[in-house]
C-alpha cells in the first residue's frame, strides 16, 4: 500500500513548524532561509503571502532512480523514495535528472552525501506519520494511502469550487507523484515548472537504453562481417595477382 | 661528469605554471572539498569538469576507435602508420578522464561502485561500464607496444591473436558510450534550452565523436612532427579529413532536420546568449569546416589541412559546452562560470595528456621508422615533405 501526503496550500499559514520538525527529525540547524538545501528537507517559500511548502515529490517512477548508476535512490513498496548514502559515489546525475530539483548536495563536505525528505521511511514503517504531518497545526498537510488523498484532494475541490484551481498537482506530473497538491491556483505560478511531461522522465532513456542489447548484436555481427569481407578479398586480390603472374611465365616460357 | 641543465623555453615554462597551479588546486580539492573549488551548487550541479574534462575528453580522444575500425575491419592498411599513435592518445584521453571524474565525483573512492551495484535502467550506469571496459580494451590494444619495447614474445603472440575481436569489442563500446554521453541529457527535455535538446542527441554525440577523431589525430601528427622533427603523412591525414567531412555533413543533416521537427526558428533567430552560442558552434563548427574540408587544396596543405581541423576540435568542444553549460543556464539561473581553480584542474589534464604522450612517444616506438616509410612513399609517388619545409614555413 503505497501512502503520500496532501499540501493543500490554501491552508498553510506560514507559521514554518514544518520545517523545524523536519530539522530536528535530521538532526539539522534551524534557518531562516526557508529554501531546500543539504540543510533543509522540506522549505516554506513565500509567493507574495501563497505559502508554498516543498518537498521530495516522491514520485512514482523517480527519475533519480532511474538516473542514478548505483541504484542508491529506491522507490519503496510503503511510497517513500529513499537514498542510500554508502552506495552513492557522488556523481551528482541525480540533481541533474531530477524534475522538481529536489536532491541537494553536502557541497562543503569531504564526505558528501545528497540530501532531500525520505517522507520519515523509518516513521512510516513504525506507524507513525511524517514529522512535518505532525507538527502542522493548520492541517496543510494530510498524510495517508495516495489513493484516498486523490479521493479527499477531489472531495475538496468539488466541494469548495470557489476556493480550488481544479487540478490535483501530482496526480499525472512526471508520471505521478506521491505528494499531491492543491491550491487556488495553477501550480506553475507558484514555482513549478510548467513544461512538466505528464510521463516518467525516465521513459526519455529507456527508448534508446534498450536499443543497446541489439546493437551489441548486430554491431557486432555486423563489424565481423565487414572483417571477413575486407579480409577475404585482399586473399582473393593475392591469389588472383599471382595467378596472372603464373600465366604471365607461362607464357614467357611457352614464348621461348 | 657534466650536469645538463634543461633549457626553460617558453612552452615548459607554461607547463610548470600549469603543473604548479593544478598542484595547488588538487590539494584544495582534496582537502576542502568541492565548494571550496568550484562554483558548482545545488542549482548547477555540473560544470567545466563535466562539460570539458569529460565530455570533451572522451570525444577527442574517438580517434583511437575510428582509426582501428579502418585498419582492422575495412582493412585500410594504408591507416596502420598512425594506429599507434591513435591508440596512445586514445588511451591517455581515457586514462586523464578518469582522473578528472576523480576530481569531480564527491566519493571519488566509491568509483569502482558500479562494478557490483547495477542499475542497468541509467545512462550513467551505461557509460560507466563502456568507459571501463574500452579502457582496458585500449590498454591491451597498445599493450603490443611496451612487450615489443621489452621483448616479450609470448604476451605479443597472445594479443595479436586477440587483434580482431578487440577491435570489434572496442568499435562497439565506443560507439554506446560516445552517444550515451548525449543520452545523458535525452532525461532533461523539461531544463536543456529547445535549441539543444533532440531525440536525436544520442547521434549527434556519435557523429560528432566520428568527425572529431580525425581531427584530433591530424592535430597530433602535426604536432608531434614538429616536437619529434618528423615528416607529416599528408596523404593519410587528407583521407582522414573526408571522414570528418563527411561525418559532419550527416551532423549537419540531422540537426537541420532537428530544427524543422522541433521547430526552432524562432528560437535560433532571436538575439540573445543562446542564439549567438548556437550561431558560432553552428557556423564555426559545422559548416566552416565542411566548406575547408571538402577543398581539396587545403586538405593536401599541411598547414589548412591543420587549420581546418584545429576549427572542427574548436567547434566540437564548443558544442560539448553548450549542451552541457550553455543549454541549462536559462532554466536553472544560476549564472555559471567555473572558478579558477576548476580551469587550473582542467588544465593540468590537458598538461599531463601533452607529457606522457611526449614521455611514451619518446621511449616506445609508436611512431614507424621514417626511412621505411619515406621510401614507400617515394615508390607509390607520394610527395614527401621534408622537416625542414614545415619549419621554413613556420619563419
Amino acid at each position: 500500500m503505497k501512502y503520500g501526503i496532501l499540501i493543500d496550500i490554501t491552508r498553510c499559514i506560514g507559521c514554518y513548524a514544518c520545517e523545524e520538525a523536519c530539522a530536528q527529525r535530521w538532526g539539522n540547524p534551524i534557518t531562516e532561509a526557508h529554501k531546500l538545501s543539504s540543510i533543509q528537507n522540506t522549505a516554506v517559500i513565500d509567493y507574495n503571502g501563497v505559502y508554498v511548502s516543498r518537498l521530495c515529490m516522491h514520485c512514482e517512477k523517480p527519475t533519480c532512480a532511474s538516473a542514478c548508476p548505483v541504484g542508491a535512490f529506491q522507490k519503496t513498496s510503503l511510497g517513500p523514495v529513499i537514498y542510500d548514502p554508502s552506495k552513492c559515489l557522488g556523481c551528482r546525475y541525480c540533481m541533474q535528472a531530477c524534475p522538481f530539483d529536489i536532491p541537494k548536495y553536502q557541497w562543503d563536505k569531504l564526505n558528501p552525501k545528497v540530501t532531500k525528505c525520505d517522507m520519515c521511511y523509518e516513521r512510516i514503517k513504525a506507524g507513525n506519520v511524517p514529522a512535518c504531518v505532525e507538527a502542522c497545526p493548520a492541517e496543510a498537510r494530510t498524510f495517508g494511502k495516495r489513493d484516498e488523498l486523490i479521493e479527499e484532494a477531489k472531495r475538496r475541490i468539488n466541494e469548495n469550487p470557489e476556493t480550488y484551481y481544479p487540478h490535483i498537482f501530482g496526480l499525472k506530473e512526471a508520471g505521478g507523484t506521491s505528494v499531491l497538491y492543491l491550491a487556488d491556483r495553477p501550480m506553475q505560478k507558484l514555482g513549478f515548472k510548467a513544461n512538466l511531461p505528464e510521463v516518467p522522465l525516465s521513459l526519455f532513456t529507456e527508448q534508446i537504453m534498450s536499443k543497446i542489447p541489439g546493437y551489441i548484436f548486430w554491431g557486432g555481427t555486423l563489424l565481423f562481417g565487414i572483417w571477413w569481407i575486407t579480409k577475404r578479398r585482399d586473399e582473393v586480390q593475392r591469389l588472383q595477382r599471382k595467378l596472372k603472374e603464373m600465366e604471365e611465365n607461362n607464357k614467357k616460357e611457352n614464348g621461348k | 661528469m657534466k650536469i645538463k641543465i634543461p633549457k626553460l623555453t617558453f612552452w615548459s615554462s607554461v607547463f610548470w605554471i600549469i603543473v604548479a597551479l593544478g598542484i595547488y588546486s588538487t590539494i584544495l580539492r582534496f582537502t576542502k572539498g568541492l565548494g571550496a573549488v568550484t562554483n558548482l551548487s545545488d542549482e548547477f550541479p555540473w560544470g567545466l569538469w563535466i562539460g570539458f574534462d569529460v565530455l570533451c575528453g572522451v570525444g577527442l580522444a574517438a580517434g583511437g576507435f575510428v582509426i582501428a575500425a579502418a585498419v582492422y575491419i575495412f582493412n585500410l592498411e594504408e591507416y596502420k602508420s598512425i594506429l599507434p599513435s591513435a591508440i596512445l592518445t586514445a588511451f591517455l584521453g581515457y586514462l586523464l578522464v578518469i582522473i578528472a571524474l576523480l576530481f569531480d565525483l564527491g566519493k571519488p573512492w566509491n568509483i569502482w561502485h558500479p562494478i557490483i551495484m547495477w542499475n542497468p535502467e541509467s545512462v550513467m550506469f551505461e557509460v560507466a561500464w563502456c568507459v571501463m571496459l574500452y579502457t582496458t580494451v585500449l590498454a591491451l590494444e597498445f599493450s603490443p607496444f611496451i612487450f615489443q619495447k621489452f621483448k616479450l614474445e609470448k604476451p605479443q603472440k597472445i594479443i595479436k591473436s586477440l587483434t580482431i575481436p578487440l577491435v570489434v569489442a572496442g568499435v562497439i563500446l565506443s560507439t554506446l558510450h560516445q552517444s550515451s554521453l548525449g543520452s545523458l541529457y535525452l532525461i532533461v527535455p523539461e531544463k536543456l534550452y529547445p535549441i539543444w535538446y533532440s531525440s536525436n542527441l544520442p547521434y549527434l554525440f556519435f557523429l560528432s565523436a566520428v568527425a572529431v577523431g580525425p581531427a584530433m589525430v591530424t592535430i597530433e601528427s602535426y604536432l608531434s612532427s614538429r616536437a619529434f622533427k618528423r615528416e607529416i603523412e599528408i596523404h593519410i591525414l587528407s583521407k582522414l579529413a573526408k571522414v570528418t567531412a563527411v561525418a559532419l555533413m550527416v551532423y549537419l543533416v540531422l540537426k537541420i532536420q532537428d530544427i524543422i521537427k522541433y521547430n526552432l526558428f524562432s528560437y535560433i533567430f532571436t538575439l540573445n546568449y543562446e542564439a549567438i552560442m548556437f550561431w558560432i558552434e553552428f557556423a564555426f563548427g559545422v559548416i566552416l569546416p565542411i566548406i575547408l574540408l571538402a577543398n581539396s587544396r587545403i586538405r593536401s596543405s599541411k598547414k589548412g589541412l591543420f587549420i581546418a581541423q584545429l576549427i572542427t576540435v574548436l567547434g566540437f568542444i564548443l558544442n560539448r559546452l553548450n549542451v552541457s553549460i550553455t543549454a541549462l543556464e536559462n532554466y536553472t539561473q544560476a549564472n555559471y562560470f567555473p572558478k579558477w581553480t576548476e580551469i587550473t584542474v582542467t588544465l593540468f589534464m590537458v598538461a599531463l595528456g601533452f607529457a606522457l604522450f611526449r614521455f611514451i612517444a619518446k621511449h616506445l616506438p609508436i611512431f614507424p621508422p621514417e626511412v621505411s616509410e619515406k621510401r614507400k612513399l617515394l615508390t607509390e609517388g607520394f610527395e614527401v615533405i621534408s622537416i625542414k619545409e614545415v619549419f621554413k614555413e613556420q619563419t
